[in-house]
């Protein structure tokens, strides 16, 4: 019977030894809400558990000034919603995470369990994406720092080589009337997963027209999509009618979702739209008042 | 298999214990120190039943390593009551019929201190959400809430 180990290095330099130097399957371990219900349903069988909570930095928030933060990758989405300057700049960002599961999940969840784990419909991932945020990737050949969108290849996988994880995540900084927002629809009000989900940054001008937007879809395709027309549709515009309607004809047109229980196709693609309406507003709102 | 030596407080008490890697904190707890309190009606994050507090943060104990206990400070329903007193929150429970079976119950008296610990005065609305990732199969919620309601006020003094 294979036997599980656990360890709990003090350095990221231990860390990446132990995961590159792992014969079986190693696992590395933030706050476990995925990852030990897959160790007890028995989907996954690792050889070896590298808790990365014991790393100083792992957990916690650095002010960067101007916007800007590095947060710790095993960070729980409880602290990231209790920090008040970090709210107030990446407003869609903390929302996105503070949706992931009860008080309970938020209590363990982290930022970097919800990128690696590598669903389709993981909140946090589309508003990351959308906010530009950066990831700091530690591994035998040191660090190097990538877009979140490089991450997640498709259900389940990404782009970490072995003996890679993720140790810090960067929010750029942020300049005059720009903001952020994130939405989801689920069937229920609490403790579901998304059918949809949408992230929207945008920077305005002083007369409330958009110089720069990103939006992003999650749980529409295998992994979050960057709708790059649906951001052409308002650069250049204010958010009218007109401009409305372009952005959710072209959000429907990213969608290459699935057919399950929780939603058909036409109707997925149908809230995409809906939803992406609905985030625009509240980002253009929230960079409107800056 | 080797198994770990684990330095914890549990209800304020410092306390050791022997786990092997793949224990839960929620089987650490039950089956190694005799905590029963703390149930298990899901084990995949759920449910509540076997919420505790570490280090001040509410959590799903079955969805935790015992040997990530390392050095935590563990709250559990057993600490609630203190010399055989019941804690505001028990009595309001029992005065309210806030429980039937009683499965669920230790878990929403934690999840619900927790929740007093930081805010002694939350509404309707912020009771309902924080406890949304606790069940209760039998009893509904209404009970649960105003029990809550009233052992803040009595706490609030
Ligand atoms: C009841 C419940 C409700 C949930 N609700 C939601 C929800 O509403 N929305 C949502 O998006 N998710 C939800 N989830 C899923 C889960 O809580 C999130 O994905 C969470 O963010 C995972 O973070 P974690 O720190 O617990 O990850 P872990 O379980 O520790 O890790 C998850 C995966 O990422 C890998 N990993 C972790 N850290 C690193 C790292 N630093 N470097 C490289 N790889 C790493 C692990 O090896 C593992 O494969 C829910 C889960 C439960 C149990
Ligand atoms: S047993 Fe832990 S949440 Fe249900
Ligand atoms: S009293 Fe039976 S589950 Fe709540």
């Amino acid at each position: 019977m294979p036997t599980l180990s656990y360890v709990a290095p003090a350095t990221v330099k231990d860390a990446v030894a132990a995961l590159s130097g792992a014969s079986g399957v190693a696992k590395v371990l933030s706050g476990g809400t995925d990852l030990l219900v897959q160790l007890r349903t028995g989907r996954i069988k690792p050889d070896l558990i590298i808790d990365t909570k014991k790393i100083p930095g792992l957990i916690g928030i650095k002010d960067e000034g101007g916007g800007a933060f590095t947060i710790g990758a095993a960070t729980p989405c409880a602290e990231l919603g209790e920090h008040v300057a970090l709210g107030k700049a990446w407003p869609g960002v903390i929302e996105a995470a503070n949706l992931i599961g009860s008080t309970q999940i938020q209590g363990r969840a982290s930022l970097a369990g919800n990128l690696c784990n590598a669903s389709p419909a993981a909140d946090s991932v589309p508003a990351m994406i959308a906010a530009g945020v950066t990831c700091v990737i530690a591994g035998p050949a040191g660090e190097r720092t990538v877009p979140v969108e490089a991450i997640c290849t498709g259900p389940g996988k990404t782009s970490l080589a072995k003996g890679e994880l993720l140790v810090a995540f960067k929010l750029p900084k942020r300049g005059p009337k720009s903001s952020d927002a994130y939405l989801r629809f689920i069937p229920r009000t609490e403790m579901d997963i998304a059918v949809v989900g949408c992230g929207i940054d945008v920077t305005l001008d002083a007369k409330g027209i958009c110089t720069a937007a990103k939006v992003v879809l999650g749980a529409v395709a295998p992994t979050a999509v960057i709708v790059a027309d649906a951001a052409k549709a308002l650069i250049g515009n204010k958010l009218d009618d007109a401009t409305l309607a372009k952005l959710d004809a072209a959000a429907r047109a990213a969608c290459k979702p699935i057919d399950d229980k929780r939603g058909t196709i036409e109707y997925r693609t149908k809230v995409a739209g809906v939803l992406a309406r609905r985030t625009a507003a509240i980002a253009f709102e929230r960079a409107g008042g800056r | 298999m080797s198994k770990h030596h684990v330095t914890a407080t549990i209800n304020g008490e410092a306390t050791e214990f022997l786990c092997e890697p793949q224990q839960t904190l929620l089987d650490a707890l039950r089956d190694i120190m005799n905590l029963t309190g703390s149930k298990e009606g899901c084990g995949s994050g759920d449910c509540g039943a076997c919420s505790v507090i570490v280090d001040g943060r509410l959590v799903c104990s079955c969805l935790m390593l015992g040997v990530e206990a390392e050095g935590h400070k563990i709250e559990t329903i057993e600490g609630l009551a203190v010399n055989g007193k019941l804690h505001p929150l028990q009595q309001k429970f029992l005065e309210h019929a806030a429980l039937q079976c009683g499965f669920c119950t230790p878990g929403f008296l934690v999840a619900a201190k927790a929740l007093l610990d930081r805010n002694p005065n939350p509404d309707e609305t912020e009771i309902r959400y924080w406890l949304a990732g606790n069940l209760c199969r039998c009893t509904g919620y209404d009970k649960i809430v105003r029990a809550v309601t009233d052992a803040a006020a009595e706490l609030r003094g």
